[in-house]
């Protein structure tokens, strides 16, 4: 088994440089990516009682919600989605769409000509789908029968209809993919966005993902794989407590990110402001259980091992990791485990926090949203904290989690991690340009 | 206006989400207010429901425009 920390830093000749030039974002702390993030780094929670049904008797009551339009930072689905589509479709295919077009008006690549066009494609995918939409109209088809069941099911709930989506509206004719890995998705769909522009294949991607299964199938199922925290009813803004000692599971959370990657050539002869560079891209399987993660936490430490040494960083390089941290007991001691077993000493150097804390698990959107943050804190030199960090477990000693504050550092180099059911895993390394 | 062609009219403005002074008689529903062949099946599900008709899919391609909808929903209904 690889589990030293040793290699000699590798970067590929010939592949092309990959930059963020677009951001964009719906998430249950601001439906847009200054509202998000200032919320985030002001420490709020984005947990409540669930609002979209009466989930009294189940196994959880609260969730982190997207909230509706006339919230404070509530998301308006009628500003970039049309009212038939929205009728038409899944919560998460407008959240990808939204999202994605946010991502495009950042970058100013709106209007592009149709050749550029022929180069610009979408790679956003999804954890679940389109849940919600599954479970009602089971519901019709039970009591009304066939004749009943929306035209618009299918294409209303596939995985690659944000891509779809996206592609038809901007009219993005080049490569069209969608990920579904579960809540690895997001970090995966930038990763392989990033490859194909690194391989000539395209020289614009919007990539990210986006969720949002919210719905009683979606929190049942979930609760019965005891995925879900259970014990915070009374005080939900408390549950989501990675690395503490209370924590119980995760918190669902809904929502998109998607990141507009170019071709570095590209981005720089435009003039166009450019966040940062996807540097390193690392993947792997655990080989072990469909919900467990390894108990080695080996799947985890190859994957952050593959993605640093395809940066050509040192280890010392990375200031801030953004923590899968989902809450559950087990993994986030094994993901802590594995990030000290390949950082060693430079573990000294870095802070590592999860957002999950504050918005919740955004599934198949989780990788996306967090590697925004990521981007965001080399921007502003700010890491965002993890809430509800009371008593830290004993395996935590020693390790900057940002406890409850942000915290204002320097950061150069980030790696954001990503792990999903099956065993699967992400890390992406980014860095200022 | 008819109560039929009100209740249809407000279908139609719900399902395709046009302005409702373009849902005129004479309007076709792919010309004019921007719906495609499953839209048209998405409707006719709707004014099924709505009342309470049958409307078989041999008749359903002949409802081109909102004035065919009424005009065979007021033959049909009971």
């Amino acid at each position: 088994m690889p589990v030293k920390a040793g290699w000699a830093p590798e970067r590929k000749k010939n592949m092309r440089r990959v930059v963020v030039t677009g951001l964009g974002l719906v998430t249950p702390l601001g439906a847009d990516v200054e509202t998000a993030w200032a919320n985030i780094i002001a420490a709020k929670s984005g947990a409540g009682t669930i609002t979209r049904f009466d989930a009294t008797d189940f196994q959880s009551n609260y969730a982190c919600e997207v909230k509706p339009a006339d919230h404070e930072y509530g998301f308006d689905a009628g500003k970039r989605v049309d009212h038939k589509i929205q009728r038409q479709v899944d919560p998460f295919i407008v959240y990808g769409i939204d999202a994605a077009g946010q991502a495009l008006e950042d970058a100013g690549l709106v209007d592009m000509p149709e050749e550029a066009r022929y180069r610009a494609g979408c790679s956003i995918g999804s954890g679940i789908g389109g849940l919600p939409g599954i479970e009602s109209e089971s519901l019709v088809l039970a009591a009304k029968g066939p004749k009943r069941v929306s035209p618009h099911f299918v294409h209303g709930r596939l995985i690659n209809l944000i891509s779809g989506q996206v592609s038809i509206k901007y009219g993005l004719m080049g490569p069209n993919h969608a990920v579904v890995t579960a809540c690895s998705t997001g970090a995966h769909s930038i990763g392989d966005a990033a490859r194909m522009i690194a391989m000539d294949d395209a020289d614009v991607m919007l990539a990210g993902g986006a969720e949002s299964a919210i719905c009683p199938i979606g929190i049942a199922g979930f609760g019965q794989a005891r995925a879900l925290s259970t014990g915070f009813r009374d005080e939900p803004w408390r549950a989501s407590r990675p690395y503490d000692k209370d924590r119980d599971g995760f918190v669902m959370g809904e929502g998109a990110g998607v990141v507009c990657l170019e071709e570095y050539e590209h981005a720089k002869a435009r003039g166009a402001k450019i966040y940062a560079e996807v540097i390193g891209y690392g993947l792997s399987g655990d080989a072990y259980h469909v919900t467990a993660p390894h108990p080695e936490g080996s799947g985890a430490f190859r994957s952050m091992q593959m993605a640093m040494r395809k940066s050509g960083l040192a280890l010392e390089d990375i200031d801030y990791i953004n923590a899968h941290g989902t809450s559950t007991p087990l993994g986030d001691e094994l993901e802590l485990g594995a990030v000290r077993r390949l950082f060693g000493n430079a573990l000294d150097g870095l802070s590592m926090s999860s957002t999950k804390s504050a918005i919740g698990h955004l599934l198949g959107g989780a990788g996306a949203v967090e590697s925004i943050f990521c981007i965001l804190a080399m921007r502003d030199q700010i890491v965002p904290p993890t809430l509800n960090l009371d008593n830290p477990s004993d395996n935590c000693v020693g390790v900057d989690l940002v406890p409850h504050v942000a915290k204002k550092r320097k950061v150069r180099a980030v790696l954001n991690n990503s792990f999903g059911f099956g065993g699967t895993n992400a890390s992406l390394v980014m860095k200022a340009v | 206006m008819s109560e039929t062609a009100d209740r249809v009219k407000k279908i139609v403005v719900e399902h395709l989400g046009v302005e409702a002074d373009k849902v005129t008689e004479d309007a076709s529903f792919i010309d004019d207010l921007g719906a495609d062949s499953l839209d048209i099946v998405e409707l006719v599900m709707a004014f099924e429901e709505e009342f309470g008709v049958e409307i078989p899919d041999d008749a359903a391609e002949k409802i081109t425009t909102v004035k065919d909808a009424i005009t065979y929903i007021d033959e049909h209904k009971a």
